[in-house]
């Protein structure tokens, strides 16, 4: 944690390479992001894109390469150092990982009650506002498993914004949900780098929602990033997979 | 050749589970003696595990405490010994029944709950998304859980130890009254307190079994729902093994110490 790099980039990743005792699903990835931008990680199923967002947030730790978060190189930081730097992050999960013995109300206090000296009245009232800005304030005393999946989306962004990260990560924010709850998903992902200018990474597979919120591209196959930039050099491009994406956007 | 690998696999994934279980018993220390502490989520635990199971542990001491009278009697009574069978009963029950029947009955329900909750936990992502939280799962999940294991065992005990002597009594004095405070004299007589505090405080172990074995299992689980059933399984069964396991060491070892 020492180490420490001149670079402004909220996360810089060099070299990373990790495999589950096969072939590499990721292998010498290196990408940085831009600040107050929404990058979309897309590629097909198996490639690894949710991988590369646990090995951000350190969940998983790379076989090799380094992932510099605010410039804190967090492979080598000890446990102590890398909670540190988890509260600067937000993590959206797919499938929203709330915890299910808890109300949505206590969803969102938890971190808040982890990490922060706010007293209980001041707490509620956060977490009001939270679950206000996601439109979810009349439901805080209900469990998950009494709301549908794209409230538990909007509850797990909740949850994730709560200690005012500077960076959101999505994993397949989209996934499983009707387009129109869809487009409200994304228009708060938007929202999110317009109004309170937090760089976000999306990790999805799904070209519409990627082309709807992103100021980047990145796709990956075979381990490595195919292509990196802006949805104009994504159109422009040759490659026949890309190709085959650009056509299932139009 | 064939053999040989038919052993050595077993063998190693044995020598595999062990070892990891050994590092994950040493993480979960070491979180539970940082700070800060999480007392809250320990009395909760302590209050799901110990407060809960209660009715469980008296109704097992009760049925205990019957058997046991009208089973010694019978035997008692053919060699004559029929004024033994009070001792016999409050001997039985604190020295090795109560605390082993305690710890099995909170191992089938605890075990099974710790695995199944943690194992839920771990395939529908609530243990990672806390760790995204710069929560350590260790510290909230594990070290709770197993701690009040510990505490939560040793008092249970009491109560099944309690319980069944009380029933012991009313089953005995059915069928041949004797007063309550003459059964506990003669039960008790000539016993020191090396007697009931040893036996009692070895569920101690029992629960950092229990605690440890289904906290572990739980942790691991993978393959979705059915991983967690799994998890839920092996969490009992492996507990209940070590539990049986220890007892004979515990034994040997209280036999010798006191």
């Amino acid at each position: 944690m020492e180490q420490q790099t001149k670079s402004e980039a909220p996360i810089t990743v060099a070299g990373l390479c990790k495999s589950f005792g096969g072939p590499a699903v990721l292998d010498g990835i290196a990408f940085q992001l831009e600040p107050r931008k929404v990058t979309c990680v897309l590629g097909r199923s198996g490639t690894g894109k949710s991988v590369l967002l646990r090995l951000l947030i350190g969940i998983e730790k790379p076989d090799a390469g380094s992932i510099c978060l605010e410039g804190h190189d967090i492979s080598t930081a000890s446990p102590k150092e890398l909670n540190e730097a988890r509260k600067k992050v937000g993590f959206l999960f797919q499938q929203s990982a709330l915890y299910d013995s808890m109300t949505i109300e206590e969803n969102v206090a938890f971190p808040l009650r982890r990490h922060t000296r706010l007293s209980g009245v001041e707490r509620r009232e956060r977490v009001h506002q939270l679950l206000e800005s996601v439109g979810m304030d009349r439901d805080f005393a209900k469990m998950p498993s009494e709301i549908s999946g794209g409230m538990r989306k909007r509850v797990g962004l909740a949850r994730a914004l709560a200690l005012e990260p500077k960076i959101v990560m999505f994993d397949e924010p989209t996934a499983g949900l009707d387009p129109i709850t869809a487009a409200e998903i994304a228009k708060l992902i938007v929202e999110l780098r317009d109004q309170r200018h937090i760089t976000s990474i999306v990790v999805t597979h799904d070209i519409h929602t990627a082309h709807a919120i992103a100021d980047r591209l990145l796709v990956l196959d075979g381990g490595k990033i195919l292509f990196d930039g802006t949805f104009e050099d994504f159109h422009r491009s040759e490659n026949p997979f890309i190709a085959l994406l650009v056509k299932d956007a139009a | 050749m064939q053999d040989v690998r038919a052993v050595g696999k077993p063998l190693q994934t044995m020598v595999e589970w062990t070892g990891d279980l050994g590092f994950f018993c040493w993480r979960a220390a070491k979180a539970s003696l940082s700070r800060p502490f999480e007392g809250r989520e320990f009395l909760r635990q302590l209050d799901a595990i110990g407060a809960k199971s209660l009715p469980l542990a008296a109704l097992a001491g009760a049925a205990t405490g019957v058997v046991l009278s009208m089973q010694t009697r019978d035997s008692l009574t053919r060699f004559g010994a029929k004024s033994l069978l009070p001792a016999v009963i409050v001997y039985s029950l604190l020295k090795e029944t109560g605390p082993i029947i305690a710890s099995l009955i909170v191992c089938g329900r605890v075990s099974a709950g710790i695995g199944a909750e943690l194992g839920s936990m771990r395939v529908t992502e609530q243990i990672d998304a806390m760790e995204a939280s710069a929560v350590d799962p260790y510290k909230y999940l594990v070290a709770t859980r197993i701690l009040a294991c510990i505490v939560a065992l040793p008092l249970l005990t009491v109560v099944t130890d309690f319980v069944g002597v009380m029933m012991g009594w009313v089953a005995s004095t059915l069928l041949d009254p004797i007063p309550l405070k003459l059964f506990l004299s003669s039960g008790f007589k000539g016993g020191t307190l090396s007697d009931i505090l040893p036996p009692t405080f070895k569920t101690a172990i029992f629960g950092l079994i229990i605690g440890a074995v289904s906290c572990f299992q739980g942790m691991r689980t993978s393959g979705g729902t059915k991983g967690v059933g799994r998890s839920a399984t092996s969490s009992v069964v492996l507990a209940s093994l070590f539990i049986m396991l220890a007892d004979i060491v515990l034994v040997r070892l209280i036999l010798e110490v006191f």
